[in-house]
Parts: structure tokens; sequence; C-alpha cells
């Protein structure tokens, strides 16, 4: 639906090799200790990329994921082509990322306390919601009521709902969303984490839904795409529009949290809503 | 009908028109219709069937934005028995885009929700085009909670490029109150019917789009994104790709149905909806009355129930052992 465009965060991922530049602060880092400070800048705390996979290891006890869903795998309803067809995309994108599709779910447990837990991938076709983020996303919520786990998710999703896969994309945000509403009946915890980029269609669904919303510094956020926006009412934006800061400052985002404390954060709040 | 837009594949259509007009002037003082008459009467319905019957996605889409297609505001007038706005989102403000009230439809009394574009320029800017703000969305879902208390049906009618991409909307929490909205309108003990009749554009059109059941009219269309933003992202030319990325994006009532997220689709006169509003009106509201008669009898815990099983239905992927499902393909 709408395409992140964080202007100073166009670096998808930790570049190969052995030495990187900071886009914020410039400096010149050794990429080792960026990997191993979970991608973020030792020197001002900008945080880089990480794949939902090594996100879970951070987040997690270590070891102690249980992945879901693991065969559920995108088909190409609209047999979609553009430049390339939908079906070629798919295929590089899942050889790149050695992912299905650009959702890893699973159970796990912080601090010794299990939950649900998703995480979107924005290497993955921008981190986009169709069919399979939207389906894997609902069975994990469904199967946290089951087992009255609180869920925790983790969107990193600057494509917003999937254009390839048409309306079956934009479906997966009532789908999701009416999930949720089941869970939050159910009396069930959700805890939504923000991060760089989270636009569109999941952030106008499951993202912005949390009973509590944590948001990695930074973060580009919103409905519109700041080029879209720019392209309607032809005015500079604000700075630090669409930011975490800027969501915190309008009442849409309950803490900014370093991805160096997520964990820590995650698990003070099980203390306080768990059962 | 006067002087209306005209979209370029309509041409020979006016055409002919115009020469009828021409042929039945001068044959009013003779007796009767001559056959000349007759046979180009014909002529022009089978014109209309033909271009109408192969419209592209795009052409589609122009008859979808045409600047005469009937609006909520239309619907209201020659649907609604009576129509009581209700302004208050209670909270920021009144958002012209999006109008909300009771309303009666034959024996029914429903809540009607529906987004306006407006009719003159003047209109268009207070109602940006039927592009609401989160103000328009917490309105309109206030307004079904209230619906919801006293088991009133409720009627959205879906017309809107998009949600406004703008400064104060997000400010405001456009992602904010769509997500709420896709979260509400899925426990609301009451019946939801929701009509496309124009434009269905992405997060802005689904954020009343929820519904038990969901119809459009032959000639709107309903879409993740619009053509032109497509075309730009996928692309890379601007909006150089429209046709195609609207072809692609598989978003015109066939497909839709076809792809099973639309129950019905409503006809259209012949010509299209801005060429006769008052037989799409009719159409319309038989569909509406019949949704409404059919959801009367489940109760408000069957309602969201199978709301639910609705749309966890759709999507489409595949699963299993990959070696299987070749298997099960070839098979
Ligand atoms: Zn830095």
């Amino acid at each position: 639906m709408v395409m992140g465009t964080g202007q100073r965060r166009t670096k998808r991922g930790v570049p190969e090799g052995l030495w990187m530049s900071c886009p914020d602060c410039k400096a010149t880092l050794y990429t080792k200790d960026v990997e191993q400070a979970q991608n973020v800048c030792p020197q001002c705390g900008h945080h880089f990329y990480i794949s939902a996979r090594r996100r879970l290891d951070s987040l997690l006890d270590q070891g102690s994921l249980e992945e879901w869903f693991t065969d559920v795998r995108p088909k190409d309803p609209l047999e979609f082509v553009d430049r390339k067809a939908y079906k070629d995309r798919l295929r590089a994108e899942q050889k790149k990322t050695d992912l299905n599709d650009a959702i890893v779910c699973g159970r796990g447990f912080i601090r010794g306390r299990p939950l649900a837990v998703c995480v979107t991938d924005s290497a993955f076709s921008m981190g986009s919601m169709g069919s399979v983020v939207g389906e894997m996303l609902v069975r994990s919520i469904e199967r946290a009521i089951d087992l009255s786990l609180p869920i925790v998710i983790v969107s990193a999703s600057g494509g917003g709902a999937r254009m390839q896969e048409g309306i079956l994309s934009l479906m997966q945000m009532a789908k999701v969303s009416a999930a949720l509403g089941r869970l939050s009946r159910a009396g069930g915890l959700y805890i939504s984490v923000l991060t760089n980029p989270t636009m569109g269609g999941v952030a106008a669904s499951f993202a912005s839904l949390g009973d509590i919303c944590l948001a990695e510094p930074r973060a580009l956020i919103g409905f519109a795409g700041p080029r879209t926006i720019w392209a309607t009412v032809r005015i500079e934006l604000p700075k630090g529009f669409q930011t975490s800061e800027f969501l915190l400052e309008h009442g849409f985002v309950d803490r900014i949290v370093s991805r160096h404390d997520m964990r820590g954060e995650i698990s003070r709040i099980f203390d306080y809503c768990g059962k | 009908m006067e002087k209306i837009f005209q979209l370029p594949f309509e041409k020979p259509i006016y055409d002919l028109e115009a020469q009828l007009a021409d042929l039945e002037a001068k044959s009013v003082s003779q007796f009767g219709v001559s056959d000349e008459v007759r046979r180009m009467r014909r002529e022009l319905d089978n014109m209309k069937r033909k271009i109408y019957g192969n419209l592209t996605a795009w052409q589609t889409i122009t008859v979808a934005r045409h600047p005469n297609r009937p609006q909520t505001s239309d619907y209201i007038e020659l649907v609604c028995d009576e129509f009581v706005e209700l302004h208050g989102d209670k909270a920021f403000g009144d958002d012209r885009a999006i109008v909300t009230g009771f309303a009666k439809i034959g024996d029914y009394k429903v809540m009607l929700v529906g987004h306006q574009k407006g009719k003159t320029l003047k209109e268009r800017n207070e109602r940006l085009f039927g592009c609401a703000h989160p103000e328009g969305y917490r309105k309109a879902i206030a307004k079904m909670q209230l619906a919801a208390k006293y088991r009133v049906p409720i009627i959205c009618l879906i017309d809107t490029p998009g949600a406004y991409p703008g400064i104060g909307a997000e400010e405001r929490g456009q992602s904010q109150m769509i997500a709420n909205n896709l979260l509400e309108m899925s426990l609301l003990e009451t019946p939801i019917v929701c009509c496309v009749i124009g434009e269905g554009g992405s997060g802005g059109a689904l954020g009343i789009g929820v519904g038990d059941r969901i119809c459009m009219l032959q000639f709107a269309y309903y879409s993740v994104i619009s053509p032109e933003g497509c075309s730009g992202i996928l692309w890379k030319d601007g909006d150089g790709s429209k046709e195609k990325a609207a072809e692609a994006l598989k978003l015109t009532s066939n497909h839709l149905s076809r792809l099973g997220i639309v129950d019905n689709v409503v006809e259209e006169p012949l010509g299209g909806a801005h060429r006769d509003h008052r037989s799409t009106a009719a159409n319309l509201k038989a569909q509406l009355l019949r949704y409404l008669r059919e959801l009367a009898s489940q109760s408000g815990e069957q309602l969201v129930q199978n709301r639910y099983e609705k749309f966890r239905s759709m999507g489409v992927f595949e699963e299993g052992d990959p070696a299987d499902v070749l298997a099960n393909a070839s098979a």
C-alpha cells in the first residue's frame, strides 16, 4: 500500500564487509561491533535493520523458540506481473532471506515466561502483509488465546499491505484485527513493538492495536508514505514527522524502548499484566 | 439528461444520442415513431451494451470516478425515506468526508455510514473528495456502536479514493483510527452490510468495510492501492503504467466476486450509474433489503461468529511439504 521511504534510513541491512558507516552519526564502525550490539550503532544508538530470526534470538531466552507454521508458503493468486512476475519476486525474496514469507512466528520464553511471538522481516518484500503474513498472524493469535499466552508482535513492514496480492492483502488487515478483537475479549495481552519501518496497512491494523505499543527509537511509523503526503499537501513536512518520537508526542505510542532494553521492558509489562 | 461529463470511450454513445435526438425532433410532427428512430434506438442500446460490456480495468476506474456518479447523498434521497444526520465524533471535529446518521429503508430503521465526495467544487473541497481524517473514522465507529446497542442494522456506503494523506491526519492517528475500526466492527452485534458504490480505495475504504455482507456496484472498484500509486511503486514511472496496474490488481467487480471478496454485484443501468441515478438506487435498495432480511434472524453472537469466519477464510496460500504440494498439483 505504501512504501516506507525513510529518508535517513535508506540502508536495508547492515552492509557486508569489515567496516560500515552509520547514516546518523556518520561514524565509521567495525561491522562486528555493530552485530554484537544487536545491530545498534555503538556511537549514537542508531537502530539498523535486524532480521526476524536474529531479533527473535535477541528477544527470547536462549534456544527457547519453537517455530510455528513453518510450511505455510505464499502463492500467486492474481498471477501478478509488473516489471517482474510476482512468482519470480517471491522466489528471489525467499532465496535472499531464507524465509517463506515476511514473517516468523512461534512460542518462546522471556525470562522464563512463555509467550507467542511474531516478527515481520522488512528484508522480505518490504515486510509487506499478504495472505501468508495475515494467516500466520491469525493462527498465532488464535493459538495464544487457546494456550492463554500473551502475544508480542514486532512489526518491520515498510510495504504495508502487499500490492501483488491485491484485495486479499487488504482483507488481511481486517482478518488480523478481528483476531486481535477476540484476543482482547478473551482477556489476552498483546504487546505491539513498532520498528523501522512500519507503514500503511500494517500500521493501520495490528501494529496499532497493542494493549501496549512500544517503539524502537527513531523508527519511521505512519499511514501514508512521506512522498504521498508531500505530493498531496505540497508543504515541507515537519522535522521528525512520522517517527517514534512523533507518535509518542501525539499519544499513539506508550514507550520508546531501545533494542537492548526490549527484553527487560516486555518482561516488566508481563509482571503487571501477566496471569 | 443535460450535458454531462463525457468519458473518452463514451464518445460514440453521445454522438449517436445526438443523432437520435435530431431525428426524434424531426419526426415529432409525424405520426408515431419512424422505423428509422426505432432502429437507431436499438443500435444505441447495443452500442452501450457492447462498450460497457468490454470496459478495461482502467476504464472502469474512470466510470467509478465519474463526477456525475451517484453518491451517498443521492442514495439517501433515493433509497431512504428519512435521514437524521449525526455529526459528532466527540473528540476533534466533524469530518465531512464521512456522513453518518439514522435512516429508514423500506421497513428497516438503520444506521447509515457513507463516504461523501461532494458534487460542487465547494462541496468537494469541504469534503476533501471523500478522503476522511481520523475523526471521520472515529465518528463512524461511534455511530456504529450506538446502533449495535439497539441492534439497529448498519449500512456502509464506500466511496473514497483513500484515507486522507496529510500532516494533520498523521498527527491525529490515521493508522490508529482505521485499525480501531477494523477491530471494533468485527465485534458489533448487529447486522452490517457494506456496499462499494464508487471508489473502494484501500484502508480508507476498509475502515468502514468490515461487514456480514459485502457487495459492490458493477462498475465500482475496490483495491489495496490506487492504480496510479501502484504504477509509481512497482513500475517506477509515476502514473505511466496506471492502466497496466489497474489490470494487474484485479480490482473490478468481476474479479472480486471470483476471488470471493464480494458477495454480490449490483447491476448498473445501461451505460453506467451516472446515466440513471434512479434505477441504480432501485437496484441498490433491493440488494440492501435482501441482505437485511437475510441477516435479521441471526443473533448478535452468530453474526459476530460468522463475520469472523468470513474474513478468516480470506487469503490464498499453500501449506504442507513442498513435495506433496507438487504431487497434488500434478495429480
Ligand atoms: Zn551512529
